[in-house]
């Protein structure tokens, strides 16, 4: 296992990236077959769902995330709360505005 | 004599190469937070619109090639692999087998842009783009799914360009022994980029081609 890990802490593994690589594409055709169904007001939280599970698989394995030091995932964390702040602060706006709609 | 010339060569030498990655690829990160901010803007652009017309997008939504998205999808994603097997395969010092999966990586950026070009001239030519002959009869809300979905792809898509033009410095570099694996820095940097690239489709996709309601 020591061979598998390079000194800055990324899998130098291929059999793991590609096992990655086959969930995506997984991920991938489970989301499109999806669309096809109706979900009503579940469709788009599991678009989202799907999309957002994509996204951690890219980051934590092919973007070393997993493997790399802590800042890094505090720096990710404080950027994801940040726009989730702005998401929710517009929503507020758009929610209660009377003039719209 | 020449013993103590050849330490002071390999400390000046040393002195002269010393690189901190780690610091290096923090700053790739700030820069990444700052197109992730850049593209997060048009996200919540996207979803308000969404919001005050979700019949409008859900029905523009069914006009988009579903074929061509999911073609793209599974393209980037394999070039994100191919990319990481390149960078894997140069730290195990297999250059060839760098070199070619490198490359291989390009050819998916290059199809995925060429599939883009063939998806846009298709809505161009039903006269779909802005102040385009059909938009003017669209309602509202799907002249802003077009809108969001030109400006959101567009630019996308220049940061396809822009990553594809990182990987031709990086094949000059690796074929000139200027990134080895002792050296692999930028590279990894630049995989880090086609990665928030590949993220931000993956993100794209089903909000352009596959939320219809019913």
């Amino acid at each position: 296992m020591e061979n598998n890990k390079s000194h800055t802490g990324a899998s130098l593994n291929y059999g793991l990236y590609i096992s990655v690589w086959l969930g995506l594409i997984a991920l991938t055709m489970t989301t499109v077959a999806l669309s096809g169904m109706n979900f009503a007001s579940l469709t788009v939280p599991i678009a989202i769902a799907i999309a957002v599970a994509k996204s951690v698989m890219v980051a934590g394995y092919f973007m070393h995330v997993k493997f790399d030091s802590k800042i890094f995932k505090i720096f990710i964390a404080v950027c994801i709360v940040i726009f989730l702040t702005m998401i929710v602060l517009t929503f507020f706006d758009l929610t209660f505005r009377t003039d719209i709609k | 004599m020449s013993n103590e010339s050849e330490i002071i060569v390999t400390q000046n030498s040393e002195m002269h190469i010393h690189r901190d990655d780690e610091a290096s690829k923090i700053g790739m990160w700030l820069f990444l937070f700052t197109e992730l901010l850049l593209f997060g803007g048009m996200f919540i652009l996207y979803a308000a619109y969404r919001f005050m017309f979700s019949d409008a997008f859900s029905i523009a939504s069914i006009r988009l090639d579903r074929i061509i998205g999911s073609v793209n999808t599974i393209i980037l994603l394999t070039s994100s692999l191919t990319v990481v097997l390149s960078i894997t395969a140069l730290k195990r010092n297999q250059k060839k087998f760098a070199i070619f999966l490198l490359l291989f990586t390009m050819i998916c950026g290059l199809l995925f842009l060429v599939n883009k070009y063939f998806e846009w001239s298709a809505k161009i030519q039903h006269g779909i783009y802005p102040k385009g002959p059909e938009m003017a009869n669209l309602p509202d809300g799907e002249v802003m799914f077009y809108g969001l979905y030109y400006v959101m792809t567009g630019l996308h898509g220049l940061h396809v360009l822009v990553g594809l033009i990182f990987f031709t410095f990086i094949l000059i570099f690796v074929l000139k022994n200027k990134i080895t694996s002792e050296n692999i820095q930028k590279f990894e940097n630049s995989g880090l980029y086609w990665h928030l690239v590949d993220i931000i489709w993956i993100f794209l996709f089903p909000l352009f081609y596959l939320i219809h309601a019913y």
